[in-house]
């Protein structure tokens, strides 16, 4: 199973990030795990960004921890990128961070969620209620589809895919920047974006109504800094 | 608030310095913090604080508000205040020796138990602010009365603990009972005089220092200089003056100009024991600053940066995370700092700012398991660090109820309990021991065994005694040394 001579590395603690690429490659099971690792950074960046007030050094940690897998994985080449064009089921099951950081619930009832959705939304279930590392197998679905895209897409896009990403880790921050205004008029001015952001959290609407995986992505690219703050919001509402 | 002490069998010789691995341990008091005991106890008789010990076994009667969150002796460990979840602060006072009673040296009883931070809700930003007590440090007395800082989240109060064994008696224009007499009934003058009452100890807020933290403040330290003290939170430390309550000093500040870039926060500030204008920082990455407030009012610019260089061998996705520094210490000679991260405990030389002088395995086993930790969330756990009075034992804790300390000179270091199924009254404190792999030996515990609910995160450590103090969840134990 492993390329003779290459040490099989424990995932927990003691990887080494200097091992060669071709190292990587030969042990699936650090690419799923790593994978897993930051869907778990995701999902607890989202959940500690639902509380009214987070605790800001374990957001930080937790986003430093997310964008440095992230890293790591645009250097050795898996990060995949979605392409706007392509709205394949594939490319669509491969972002799964994105996609809980861009479900609503209202769609969902709705049941205007294409199968890819209702089928990952399951797997995401059983991840969240299951140890998340050891239930290799769902993760395993839901990365069986990635093959099939090849690199070509990911060394084209990828620092363009990395500013995405940075962007959904900033608009964490720059909603938490919201929720702590430092100056009167910050106060003042924030009161009005806050309480509809609250509002949007409790009543499961967004702005957005097309959550696509492309759309998510064009609305990424296409920020615009006067509605920053509603448009983060949307990206970042967690449904379930 | 009820106090559990078995009568001790024989008299406990004063301490001697020498190292904590070498001594023994036994526990000397258990007190359970609990509301409901709280509410029985003010209405006994003030003479009989003691509570039947059936009743503080029952821990049903423990809840989330009665969780400890800090631990602090005052400056001559005669005093001891605890506070918790719930906002109140206990304050323990220790029983004075007599000729009759040498065996109840060292014992603490409850000496007074106020509500210093209620909970609060911040209208603007629709936020609730916890009352729980982060912080409390005392202030060195200067009279009669005690003076102590207590912190939640947002705020800092300047509590004083008072003692009241007079009362005046013999008014003019009221009676007995405080009720006003009817004038035309007054035919004589008299003076009141001051006659002895039950001894009453309460507690007032003389200052409220407020409005002046965005972030949830994580420290406070009061300056050696007692006219000051500072206060941090994840991005700000600000310095206050104690008679000044609307104004304060911002003297480090690293909120990045866009919130995108924070990568960083602060984690613990003290200010240095004996020079007023030094400080020390601590981050979530693993670096200590120690500024000099002579240098600039804004000390965002350190006089020293204390960072180890990481080990390329341990390396992995959790290093930051258990690089992050919980708590920093300075000894009480000022010539060292200690900080605590998640897997160690590091000395570290004032003078040397590349490297630890000493490092201290606390929980080294833990390191294979960082992802369950980073998934069950105990991997942001903030253990404290505290150093003993001569700076040569050093203490933290750890899981399972266990707790460490390290003997800087013989390089020994002892695992202990603090559970009372494992500890009697007066009896010596087991050494405990997780085994890491192999066989099991009979005494030993293995890490899949550990009891990661079961943290101590808050300890302290008489300042010239061999007395310590170490939180449990709702319950304080006190262990003292005994000497072989």
């Amino acid at each position: 199973m492993f390329a003779r001579g290459i040490k099989r590395k424990c995932f927990d603690g003691e990887e080494d990030i200097e091992g060669t690429l071709a190292g990587f490659k030969a042990i699936p099971s650090y690419n799923l795990k790593r994978q897993s690792l930051l869907d778990m950074s995701l999902i607890k960046l989202q959940l500690c960004h639902m509380l009214v007030e987070p605790n800001l050094c374990r957001s930080v940690l937790i986003a430093n921890t997310a964008r440095q897998i992230q890293e790591e994985m645009t250097q050795d080449g898996t990060w995949q990128v979605i392409n706007a064009q392509n709205t394949g089921q594939a490319s669509l099951d491969q972002l799964a961070s994105s996609d809980i950081l861009c479900r609503s619930t209202k769609e969902q009832s709705d049941g205007k969620l294409i199968p890819s959705y209702s089928s990952f939304s399951k797997d995401f279930e059983d991840i969240q209620s299951q140890d998340i590392i050891s239930d290799l197998s769902t993760v395993t679905s839901v990365q069986a589809s990635r093959n099939p895209q090849g690199n070509v897409w990911e060394m084209e896009n990828s620092p363009e895919n990395r500013g995405n990403f940075q962007k959904s880790l900033d608009q964490i921050f720059g909603t938490l920047e919201n929720k702590n205004p430092n100056s009167v008029e910050d106060l003042f001015s924030d009161v009005d974006n806050s309480y509809y952001d609250l509002d949007t959290v409790l009543t499961g609407t967004m702005s957005n109504t097309k959550m696509g995986h492309c759309d998510v992505l064009e609305s990424f690219s296409s920020q615009t800094t006067t509605n920053s703050n509603i448009n983060e919001l949307d990206h970042i509402i967690l449904h379930f | 608030l009820g106090l559990c002490c078995a009568p001790s069998c024989y008299p406990v010789p004063l301490s001697s310095e020498a190292g904590g691995g070498e001594r023994s341990w036994i526990l000397v008091c258990w007190l359970l913090v609990s509301t409901q005991v709280t509410l029985l106890s003010m209405e006994e008789d003030i003479d009989t604080r003691k509570i039947n010990n059936s009743f503080l076994r029952d821990h049903s009667y423990a809840t989330e508000a009665d969780i400890i969150s800090t631990v602090e002796f005052n400056h001559t460990g005669e005093l001891l205040a605890t506070g918790d979840k719930g906002g109140r602060v206990v304050i323990f006072q220790r029983e004075q020796e007599s000729k009759n009673q040498l065996h109840r040296r060292g014992e603490y009883n409850v000496y007074s138990t106020f509500q210093s931070h209620e909970p609060e809700f911040d209208y603007l930003k629709s936020l609730e602010i916890e009352e729980k007590i982060n912080k409390i440090r005392w202030l060195p007395q200067q009279n009669a009365a005690y003076f102590l800082l207590s912190t939640n989240d947002k705020t800092v109060k300047l509590w004083k603990v008072s003692e009241r064994d007079k009362r005046p008696e013999g008014y003019n224009l009221k009676d007995e009972d405080g009720r006003l007499r009817d004038p035309a009934t007054i035919t004589t003058l008299r003076v009141p005089v001051l006659r002895p009452m039950d001894l009453m100890v309460e507690a007032t807020p003389r200052r409220v220092f407020a409005n002046a933290h965005t972030y949830h403040i994580n420290s406070i330290s009061v300056n050696s200089d007692y006219e000051t003290y500072m206060s941090a939170d994840d991005l700000r430390i600000n310095l206050w003056n104690f008679e000044i309550t609307n104004q304060s000093f911002n003297i480090v500040d690293i909120k990045p100009a866009n919130m995108e870039e924070l990568t960083e926060v602060i984690t613990a500030a003290e200010f240095h024991p004996l020079h007023c204008n030094t400080f020390v920082y601590s981050s979530s990455k693993g670096t200590i600053r120690l500024c000099d407030m002579r240098a600039s009012a804004l000390c965002d610019r350190h006089t020293k940066f204390f960072e180890e260089p990481e080990d390329p061998s341990n390396r992995s996705f959790f290093s930051e995370i258990i690089s992050s520094i919980s708590d920093v210490k300075f000894s009480h000679s000022g010539r060292y700092i200690m900080t605590r991260d998640y897997l160690t405990v590091k000395v570290w030389d004032l003078n040397m700012e590349n490297r630890p002088i000493e490092t201290y395995q606390v929980h080294d086993y833990l390191r294979s398991k960082l992802c369950s930790l980073y998934e069950n969330d105990c991997i942001f756990d903030k253990f404290e660090c505290v150093w003993n009075g001569s700076d040569s034992v050093i203490m933290t804790g750890s899981y399972n109820n266990f707790f460490r300390m390290f003997d800087r000179n013989t390089k020994r270091d002892v695992t202990l309990e603090a559970s009372r199924e494992n500890s009697k009254p007066r009896a010596i404190l087991k050494p405990r021991k997780v085994c890491v792999g192999g066989k099991r030996r009979k005494d030993e515990i293995s890490v899949d065994s550990l009891d990661f609910s079961k943290k101590i995160l808050h300890t302290a450590w008489h300042p010239s005694e061999n007395i310590i103090a170490v939180a449990a969840t709702n319950n304080l134990y006190i262990f003292q040394d005994k000497v072989n």
